[in-house]
C-alpha cells in the first residue's frame, strides 16, 4: 500500500479531534447563553426565558436566526478574503485545543488513548505561535471588507493583540523557568506533585489572565468592536452566520483560553485534594480519566464565569489607555516577574533554600 | 512512499508554487498572504526534520510578527492593483540578472559540499529539539548568542528613537 502507518492511531486521534471540537462548540454556544444569563443576574433582569426551560433552547434559536439571514457581501469587496477571514477566526481558535491535555488517558481492552492530540515538546510555544495567527482572521476580514471604518477597527484590534501578545509570551517565560519543559502533560504532572504553579507565580498568573481578556477581545479590552461608541468595528459589513462566525469565535477563544489559564496555572486536570494515582488504582483508570475531565471543565467553567462577572463589571477602556496599560505596565511587570523568578531559582540553584 | 515523503513533497510543491505566485500577483495583499503561506510550508520542512522550536519561532516571528507589520503598512497605504506603479523594461532585466546570478552561487556553492553522502534525518534528529538547542545555544555558542543580543538592543533603541524624533 502507499502509506505505512498505524491506523488505530489515526483514527483514534481522528475522533479525539472530532470530540473536542464538538464540545468547544457546544460550549462556545451555551456560553452565549450564560453569558445572557450573567448579565441579567447582575442587572436583575431574568434573561432569556422563553426557548425551552430556563432558556435553555435560546442559543439554537439564535444560530438559526443567523442562518436564515440574508447574506450580504460587499459588491467592491474582495469576495475570497471576505469570506476566508471568518473561517480564519474559527480556524485559529480551534487550533489551540490540539495541545491542552483534557485529562491523563483511557484504558480501552489495555490501549492506552491519550486525552490529548498533541503532546509536542513545544506546546506553549505552539499555542503562543497560533494566538499570534489570530490578528489574520480580524485583519483580512477589515480590509476584505472595502470599508475604511472596517479597516480602521481591524488595525486597531490587529495593533492591540501584537501588544498583549509581548506581555503574554514575558508571562510565559517567567513560568517556563520554573517548569522547565515547554510540554503541557509535563507541566500537569508536576503540579499533579506539587503545589499549583498559581501559588509560584502570582504576577505571572495575573498578567496572563490580562493578556488572555485582551487577545479574546473581551471587555475591557473590546476596542475593536466597541459598537455603540466606536462604530461595529471590524466585522461591520459582515452578515449572517459570516458574523455569528466571528462572534463565536471570541466564544471558543474564551473557552480554550480558560483551558489552557487551567492547565499552566490550576493544575490542569488534576482534582484538588485527591491523590489522583491511588485513586485510579481503587477506582480503575477509566472512572479517574472522566472524573479528571470533569474536574478540567470545573475549573474553566470558574474562568469562563470570570470573563463574564468582569464583562458586566467593569467598563470599556480607551484606547491610549489600553495601549499605555499594555507597554507601560503590563511588559515592565512581566519583565521583572521574569528577573525575580531567575533570581530565585539562581538562588536555589546555589545552596539556598527558599 | 511513506507517510513522511508524501508530506515532503505536498510541502515543497506547496513552498514553490506560493513563492512564485507571491512575486506574480499583482496585488500586494496577496503577495503578503502567499508569502505567509511559503513560511508555513517551510516551517512545515522543519517539523519533518524534527526541528519543532525553529518551526514554532519561524511561524511566531515571521508570519505572526513580520507579515503582519507588512500587512499594516500595505493595507494602511491603500496599496492595491492599480496605484502598484509598472517596473521599468531595464529594471525587470536587472532584477532577472542579478537572481540568477545569485542562483548561481548557491550552485556553485553547494555542489562541492558533501551532501551526496549524507541523508537527511528525518524525525530522527534530536539536535532541533529545543533542549539540545539550548544547551549548544549557551554552551558553545554563548559569545555569539551575546554579541547578537546587543544588536537587538541597538535595534530596539533605535526604534524608539526613531518614533519619539517627532514629539
Amino acid at each position: 500500500m502507499l502509506l505505512s502507518i498505524d491506523w488505530i492511531f489515526i483514527i483514534e486521534k481522528c475522533i479525539l479531534i472530532a470530540v473536542i471540537i464538538g464540545i468547544s462548540l457546544v460550549v462556545a454556544m451555551y456560553e452565549t447563553w450564560a453569558e445572557r444569563k450573567v448579565a441579567a443576574i447582575m442587572q436583575d433582569r431574568r434573561g432569556p426565558n422563553r426557548a425551552g426551560v430556563f432558556g435553555i433552547l435560546q442559543p439554537m434559536a439564535d444560530g438559526l436566526k443567523l442562518f436564515m439571514k440574508e447574506e450580504i457581501i460587499p459588491n467592491l469587496s474582495n469576495r475570497f478574503l471576505f469570506v476566508l477571514g471568518p473561517g480564519l477566526a474559527m480556524l485559529t481558535a480551534m487550533m489551540t485545543s490540539a495541545v491542552v491535555p483534557w485529562s491523563s488517558h483511557l484504558d480501552i481492552k489495555g490501549r492506552m488513548v491519550s486525552l490529548q492530540v498533541a503532546d509536542i515538546n513545544i506546546g506553549i510555544l505552539y499555542i503562543f505561535g497560533v494566538v499570534s495567527m489570530g490578528v489574520y482572521g480580524i485583519m483580512i476580514g477589515g480590509w476584505a471588507s472595502n470599508n475604511k471604518f472596517s479597516l480602521l477597527a481591524a488595525v486597531r484590534g490587529a495593533s492591540q493583540i501584537i501588544s498583549y501578545e509581548l506581555a503574554m509570551g514575558l508571562s510565559f517565560i517567567a513560568l517556563l523557568m520554573l517548569t522547565g519543559t515547554l510540554s503541557l502533560r509535563t507541566i500537569v504532572e508536576q503540579q499533579q506533585d506539587h503545589l499549583y504553579n498559581f501559588i509560584y507565580q502570582p504576577l505571572g498568573f495575573f498578567i496572563f489572565l490580562i493578556c488572555a481578556f485582551a487577545e479574546c477581545n473581551r471587555t475591557p479590552f473590546d476596542l475593536s468592536e466597541a459598537e455603540n461608541e466606536l462604530n461595529f468595528g471590524y466585522h461591520q459589513e459582515y452578515s449572517s452566520m459570516k458574523l455569528g462566525f466571528y462572534l463565536f469565535a471570541e466564544y471558543v477563544n474564551m473557552f480554550i483560553s480558560s483551558a489552557v489559564m487551567a492547565t499552566l496555572f490550576f493544575g490542569g486536570y488534576d482534582i484538588p485534594f485527591v491523590n489522583d494515582i491511588s485513586f485510579g488504582q481503587q477506582h480503575g483508570q477509566n472512572v479517574l480519566a472522566i472524573l479528571q475531565g470533569l474536574s478540567l471543565f470545573v475549573k474553566v467553567g470558574v474562568f469562563i464565569f470570570f470573563f463574564m462577572w468582569v464583562r458586566w463589571t467593569i467598563p470599556r477602556f480607551r484606547y491610549d489607555q489600553l495601549m499605555r496599560l499594555g507597554w507601560k505596565i503590563l511588559i515592565p511587570l512581566a519583565l521583572i516577574n521574569m528577573l525575580a523568578t531567575g533570581f530565585i531559582i539562581l538562588l536555589r540553584n546555589n545552596g539556598w533554600h527558599l | 512512499m511513506s507517510a513522511t515523503q508524501v508530506l515532503f513533497w505536498f510541502l515543497s510543491v506547496l513552498a514553490i508554487f506560493s513563492a512564485i505566485m507571491m512575486v506574480a500577483s499583482k496585488n500586494p495583499i496577496h503577495s503578503v498572504l502567499w508569502l505567509i503561506i511559503v513560511f508555513f510550508a517551510i516551517s512545515g520542512h522543519y517539523v519533518l526534520l524534527n526541528a519543532q522550536f525553529l518551526a514554532i519561532v519561524n511561524l511566531i516571528v515571521y508570519a505572526g510578527a513580520i507579515m503582519v507589520l507588512f500587512l499594516f503598512v500595505i493595507m494602511l497605504m491603500n496599496l492595491n492593483a492599480d496605484t502598484e506603479p509598472q517596473k521599468n523594461k531595464w529594471l525587470k532585466m536587472a532584477g532577472v540578472i542579478a537572481g540568477g546570478a545569485l542562483l548561481l552561487v548557491f550552485v556553485a556553492a553547494l555542489k562541492n559540499a558533501d551532501l551526496k553522502n549524507q541523508l537527511v534525518q528525518t524525525n530522527s534528529g534530536e539536535i532541533g529539539l529545543i533542549n539540545n538547542l539550548g544547551l549548544s545555544l549557551f554552551h558553545d555558542y554563548v559569545v555569539p548568542f551575546e554579541v547578537s543580543s546587543v544588536l537587538f538592543l541597538s535595534a530596539m533603541v533605535g526604534a524608539v528613537v526613531i518614533a519619539k524624533k517627532n514629539d
